[in-house]
C-alpha cells in the first residue's frame, strides 16, 4: 500500500542540530496531531466529521557487494478528513497542516460527499471507544542513528568478505503515531516504532537469507541472522537438480508466513458476500487439519500494530479457525449489519469497498523442533523461503511461486546438502489438511505478507512442479 | 519552486556534499471505485515534499522532507548529508557519475481534458453505468469498476545547475466482472487486468476506452467461462494477446535488463538477472523477428515511462534493448552507466514520489511491431491456443523461470478459433521463450499498455511502467502447468 507522505507545518524545530536521522527527533509530539485534529473538527460544517492523523519518521540503510549502497530517511504527516452530509460520504487526504490548506482539504471532503448518491448502508460514526493496551514504543529504537546502522553492516560486510561471499540487504529503524477522532467524541491514539534486519549471502551459485523485525531494535540480532544466512550460503555450494513432483517439505516459518498471508482476506465477512472468497460455503465444515488454528489477535505479544481500526473501533480477538473449521469471519460495521454478526474491530477507513481484513494474525503451534521435523523426514526438502507467490486459482487457493536463498533435500532424516530451486503450485487448504507437525510459532518476516505468528511445518504431498537450471 | 530547491543545494554545498539534487514533488490524485452497483472508494489525496540525494565522503545519502520551511528544508539536507557519511564508514569506492549536462527547461505531459476539472459526480455515473451493465448479465456474482488520476508537478534542480520543470497526468480506468458457481471463481477485466489501462493522459483515455460499450461482453464471458474447457496440458503454439504480452515482456525482459539488479545491487529483495555482462551485445535473447527498446521519448508514446527528463535530471531517450534477437542494452543510471563504462546514463532513474530515492524503472519497454494481422496469424496457426488478459504472475530472482496464467484463451484448430478455455497457464524459460517467437502482428494492433504497480526497492517503491505489443505467437511452449497433477 502506498504510504501518504508528510505535512507542511507552522513550526521550525532545530532538528539539524541533534542526531539528525533519529527518528524521535522528527515525530511531532503527540500534542501537535490532537491540535491539528481538533482544528480540523471545527472547521467542518458536516453532519460528521471523522480526521485521521498519520506521522512516521523512517531511515533505512541498504547494504549490497558487502557495502552501503544506499541510504534514506523520511518523515510525514497527512491529515485524513472523511465529511458525511445526508448519507454521503466521502474523504480527502493532505500533508500541508497551515490554516488555509486544512479549510481546503475539508471543503475537498465535502464537495466530494455532496457529489455521491445516499449510501443507504452508512452508519452514523461510532461514540467513545475503550481500547487494549499495547506497548509498542521503544525510545532507544527511536533514537537509532544512521551511524549505528552503518557500524553494523560495516561488522556484517567484514563477516562475508572473511568467508568469500557476498552480503546484501537492510537495516531499518523508525517511529510512527496515528491519531483518529470524530465528531461524536471518538479518539483513539497509537505510537509504535519498528526496526528490521534483513541480509542475503551469496556465493558462486548459492545463497542464504534470514529476516527479522519488531518493535525494539534491541531484539533483533543482526549478527546471529548474518550467521544464519552465511550457514545457508555456505551448505548449499553446488546445488543438485532433483526432479519436481510431491515432496514432504519443512517449511521455515517465513516461508510459512509467505504463504499463508494469502488467506488474510478469504476472513473477511465482505469477501464472502461479495463471493470471492475461498471460505465460501466451507464455513463451519472442517477443511484443515485438526492442529490448525487461527485467531486475530492485536495483543499478543508478538503482535505489532494499533489496537483500533480504520473507523476507531477496537480490535477484538476473534478465532478464525477451530481445529481446522473454519469459524468466525471478521466484520466492520457495516458488514457487521449486513450479516446479521457483531462487528470485530477490523474494518478499513471508510469509504471503501473491501470492508475489512484481519492483520494481527496468530497460527497455532506445535512442540516440534525444526531438528525434530527433519530427523523425522526420511525424504524431503527444506525450505527456507518462498518468491514471488501469486495467485493461481482463488477458490481451491492455488499459488505458484519458487524456493529461494537455501533450499535443501533431506535425506534419511538428516540435511543433505543444497538443491537447485523449485517452482511450486500448490492449494492451500490441500496444505493445511496435509500438516504433519509444527514447530512453536515465532514471529516471522517475509517479502510477500505482512508480519504474523506463524510455526514451521512440515507438511506432506507438496507440489513442486518445475525445477530451475540453477 | 526554485528557491526552495536552492536552500537544499546551498545546505548540502555548506556541509560538505560533493554532488546533491533536490526533487521537489506536488502530488494531487483522484481514486474512485464502485462495486456491485454501489461507490466504493470517492478520495482525493495531496502531498507536496522535498526528497535531498547527496555524495559526501563518497558515499550516497538521502533525506526528505514535508516541511517546507526554510529550516526545515536545510534541516533536510543536512541530514542527507549526515547520512551520506555514515554510508562512506561502509563504502567500499567511491561513488562516480557518468557526466551528464545541466538543463533549464521546462516539459508538460499530454492532456487534453484535465480529469480534475470534470465533476466526480460524472466520473461516478460513468462507472455507476458500466457496473450495471455488466450486472445485467445473469450468474455474474462481483462487479468492479475503478479511475485513478494522478498529477505530479516536480521540480529538479542539481548541483552541476539542473533546473527542470515537469508536469505529468496520468489516468487509468477498468472494470471486472467476476463469477462464482459451483467451486468455481472466473473474471473477465477490460481493457486490461491491473485496474485497466493507464497512460500519460487526461480523461480522453477514460473516454476513449467504452468501458460501458465493453461491460456487457465482461459480464457474460466471465460465465461462460464455468462451462469452458479445462487448458490442455502439454507442448503447444500460443499466441498471446497485446495486454499479456505487455505483461511478459515486462516480467522477462525490463526487469532483467535493470542494470542495478545484474551490478547486485537488489539482491536482497527481488534478486540477480541472469543478463551477465559477458551476456551484452554476446546472447541471442530472442528470434531475429524480435526488437525491444526503452523508450521514454513521447514520440513513442503517451505512456506510464514517457517523460522530459529522469528524476536525475537525463534526458528520455530509447535505447536499444534487443535488436534482431540479439540483446543489446540495459536500463541504466549516472551511477550504473559509469559502472560499466557507458559513456551515458540511459536516463531511467525514476522515483514514486519526492519521499523516495531515484532508482532504475523501467520506462516504456516496448516490443516493436511486426507485419501480421491476427485474422491472418490465427488462420496461420494450425494447432494453437490465444490467451488473453492476466491472472497470474511469477519468475524467480534471476528473470529466468516464469509461469503465467491468463483469464481466458481459445483453442485454435485448423486456422479457427473454436472453443473457449478456462484457467489457461504457460510457463518458460525467457531466452526459450523469446526466441521461439515466429510472428508479430503490425503497427495496427500494437498498443502501448500502462502497468501502474510495479514494485521495486527498499523501502519498497511502485512505479508506472508503458510496454507496446502487438499478438504474436511463440512455439513449443509448456501450457496447462499450473493445474498439472
Amino acid at each position: 500500500m502506498k504510504k501518504g507522505p508528510g505535512a507542511h507545518q507552522a513550526r521550525e524545530p532545530a532538528t539539524h542540530r541533534v542526531a539528525p536521522a533519529a527518528a524521535a527527533e522528527h515525530l511531532p509530539a503527540p500534542g501537535e496531531l490532537v491540535r491539528i485534529a481538533d482544528r480540523v473538527l471545527k472547521l467542518s460544517d458536516a453532519d460528521e466529521t471523522e480526521v485521521t492523523i498519520d506521522a512516521a519518521a523512517d531511515a533505512l540503510t541498504r547494504f549490497a557487494n558487502n557495502a552501503i549502497h544506499q541510504n534514506v530517511a523520511e518523515r510525514y504527516l497527512t491529515v485524513s478528513v472523511r465529511t458525511v452530509f445526508d448519507g454521503r460520504t466521502a474523504r480527502a487526504t493532505t500533508n500541508k497542516t497551515d490554516e488555509d490548506s486544512l479549510k481546503q482539504v475539508v471543503a475537498v471532503s465535502a464537495a466530494l460527499a455532496r457529489e455521491q448518491p445516499k449510501d443507504p448502508s452508512l452508519l452514523p460514526v461510532p461514540g467513545p471507544q475503550k481500547y487494549p493496551k499495547v506497548r509498542r514504543f521503544f525510545p532507544r529504537t527511536a533514537a537509532s542513528s544512521p551511524d549505528e546502522r552503518a557500524r553494523v553492516v560495516k561488522r556484517i560486510a567484514q563477516i562475508a568478505v572473511k568467508r568469500g561471499q557476498t552480503a546484501a540487504g537492510v537495516f531499518s529503524t523508525g517511529a510512527f503515531q496515528s491519531v483518529i477522532t470524530n465528531s461524536r467524541g471518538l479518539f483513539a491514539a497509537h505510537r509504535q516504532t519498528r526496526a528490521e534486519f534483513s541480509i542475503t549471502m551469496m556465493e558462486r551459485d548459492s545463497s542464504g537469507w534470514a529476516k527479522a523485525n519488531s518493535a525494539d531494535v534491541a531484539s533483533l540480532s543482526p549478527h546471529e541472522l548474518a550467521e544464519n544466512a552465511s550457514w545457508r550460503a555456505l551448505a548449499t555450494r553446488a546445488p543438485r537438480e532433483i526432479p519436481p513432483g510431491r515432496f514432504t517439505v519443512v517449511l521455515e516459518p517465513a516461508a510459512v508466513l509467505d504463504l499463508l498471508g494469502f488467506l488474510f482476506y478469504d476472513f473477511a465477512g465482505t469477501a464472502v458476500l461479495d463471493k470471492r472468497s475461498c471460505l465460501n460455503e466451507r464455513m463451519g465444515k472442517r477443511i484443515f487439519g485438526e492442529n490448525i488454528s487461527l485467531w486475530d489477535d492485536v495483543s499478543h505479544p508478538l503482535q505489532s500494530g494499533a489496537p483500533f481500526d480504520g473507523e476507531g473501533l477496537p480490535r477484538r480477538k476473534v478465532l478464525l479457525v477451530d481445529r481446522g473449521t473454519p469459524r468466525n469471519l471478521v466484520y466492520a460495521r457495516a458488514t457487521a449489519r449486513k450479516m446479521r454478526a457483531k462487528p470485530t474491530g477490523h474494518g478499513m477507513a471508510l469509504p471503501n469497498e473491501w470492508g475489512e481484513a484481519p492483520m494481527n494474525l496468530v497460527w497455532s503451534g506445535g512442540t516440534t523442533s525444526l531438528q525434530d521435523m527433519i530427523a523425522s523426514t526420511e525424504y524431503g526438502v527444506l525450505v527456507t523461503r518462498l518468491w514471488y507467490i501469486r495467485e493461481v486459482d482463488p477458490y481451491e487457493k492455488i499459488l505458484t511461486g519458487m524456493t529461494r536463498d537455501g533450499t535443501f533435500l533431506i535425506d534419511g532424516g538428516k540435511v543433505g546438502g543444497g538443491i537447485r530451486n523449485f517452482r511450486f503450485n500448490q492449494s492451500l487448504i490441500e496444505m493445511l489438511a496435509n500438516v504433519e507437525t509444527l514447530g512453536p510459532a515465532v514471529r516471522a518476516a517475509g517479502e510477500e505478507s505482512f508480519e504474523m505468528v506463524v510455526p514451521p511445518m512440515k507438511v506432506r504431498d507438496f507440489h513442486f512442479t518445475e525445477v530451475t537450471r540453477f | 519552486m526554485r528557491s526552495i530547491a536552492n536552500w537544499a543545494l546551498d545546505t548540502a554545498k555548506v556541509r560538505g556534499a560533493t554532488y546533491a539534487d533536490v526533487r521537489l514533488m506536488d502530488i494531487r490524485q483522484r481514486d474512485l471505485s464502485t462495486k456491485n452497483g454501489r461507490v466504493g472508494t470517492c478520495s482525493e489525496a495531496e502531498t507536496l515534499g522535498i526528497g535531498v540525494r547527496v555524495i559526501a565522503n563518497g558515499a550516497w545519502g538521502f533525506a526528505s522532507t514535508d516541511r517546507l520551511t526554510r529550516e526545515g528544508i536545510s534541516a533536510c539536507a543536512a541530514q542527507a548529508v549526515a547520512i551520506a557519511r555514515a554510508s562512506a564508514l561502509a563504502r567500499s569506492k567511491a561513488v562516480e557519475l557518468a557526466p551528464e549536462r545541466a538543463y533549464v527547461d521546462s516539459w508538460v505531459g499530454p492532456c487534453r481534458k484535465d480529469p480534475f476539472h470534470i465533476p466526480v459526480e460524472r466520473q461516478l455515473a460513468l462507472l455507476l453505468e458500466a457496473d450495471a451493465e455488466m450486472r445485467k448479465v445473469a450468474g455474474v456474482t462481483l462487479t468492479e469498476t475503478s479511475m485513478t488520476f494522478r498529477r505530479i508537478e516536480q521540480f529538479f534542480a542539481s548541483s552541476i545547475g539542473s533546473a527542470i520543470h515537469q508536469v505529468k497526468m496520468l489516468s487509468g480506468a477498468g472494470i471486472v466482472a467476476t463469477s462464482f458457481s459451483g467451486n468455481d471463481i472466473q473474471k473477465r477485466s477490460y481493457p486490461n487486468s491491473f485496474g485497466g489501462q493507464h497512460a500519460l493522459a487526461g480523461y480522453e483515455l477514460v473516454e476513449s476506452l467504452d468501458l460501458v460499450g465493453h461491460a456487457r461482453r465482461a459480464g457474460e464471458e466471465s460465465v461462460a467461462l464455468h462451462k469452458a474447457a479445462q487448458c490442455p496440458e502439454g507442448s503447444r503454439t500460443i499466441i498471446l494477446e497485446s495486454g499479456q504480452l505487455g505483461l511478459q515482456i515486462h516480467e522477462s525482459i525490463g526487469h532483467p535488463i535493470e542494470l542495478d539488479r545484474v551490478l547486485g545491487m537488489e539482491a536482497n529483495f527481488a534478486g540477480m538477472s541472469f543478463l551477465t555482462l559477458d551476456k551484452l551485445r554476446a546472447l541471442r535473447y530472442g528470434s531475429e523477428i524480435v526488437n525491444v527498446v526503452a523508450d521514454a521519448r513521447l514520440a513513442h508514446g503517451p505512456g506510464l515511462g514517457t517523460f522530459g527528463y529522469d528524476d536525475e535530471g537525463v534526458p528520455a531517450q530509447c535505447t536499444p534493448i534487443i535488436k534482431d534477437g540479439l540483446f543489446t542494452g540495459y536500463l541504466s543510471d549516472r551511477e550504473t552507466a559509469r559502472t560499466i563504462g557507458l559513456e551515458r546514463s540511459g536516463g531511467t532513474s525514476r522515483t514514486e514520489s519526492w519521499n523516495r530515492l531515484p532508482i532504475i524503472r523501467m520506462t516504456n519497454v516496448s516490443l516493436l511491431p511486426g507485419t501480421w494481422r491476427p485474422e491472418d496469424l490465427i488462420a496461420d496457426t494450425d494447432d494453437g491456443i490465444w490467451m488473453e488478459t492476466n491472472r497470474s504472475w511469477s519468475i524467480d530472482d534471476r528473470r529466468y523461470h516464469f509461469q503465467f496464467s491468463t483469464e481466458i484463451a481459445w483453442e485454435i484448430k485448423g486456422g479457427k478459433k473454436t472453443r473457449m478455455i478456462k484457467n489457461p497457464s504457460y510457463s518458460g524459460i525467457t531466452t526459450e521463450f523469446w526466441n521461439s517467437c515466429d510472428a508479430i502482428c503490425s503497427r495496427e494492433y500494437w498498443t502501448l499498455w500502462g502497468t501502474p504497480n510495479c514494485g521495486k526497492g527498499q523501502p519498497q517503491q511502485v512505479m508506472g511502467t508503458g510496454h507496446g505489443a502487438a499478438p504474436a505467437r511463440f512455439r513449443n511452449v509448456k501450457v496447462g502447468v499450473a493445474f498439472a497433477g
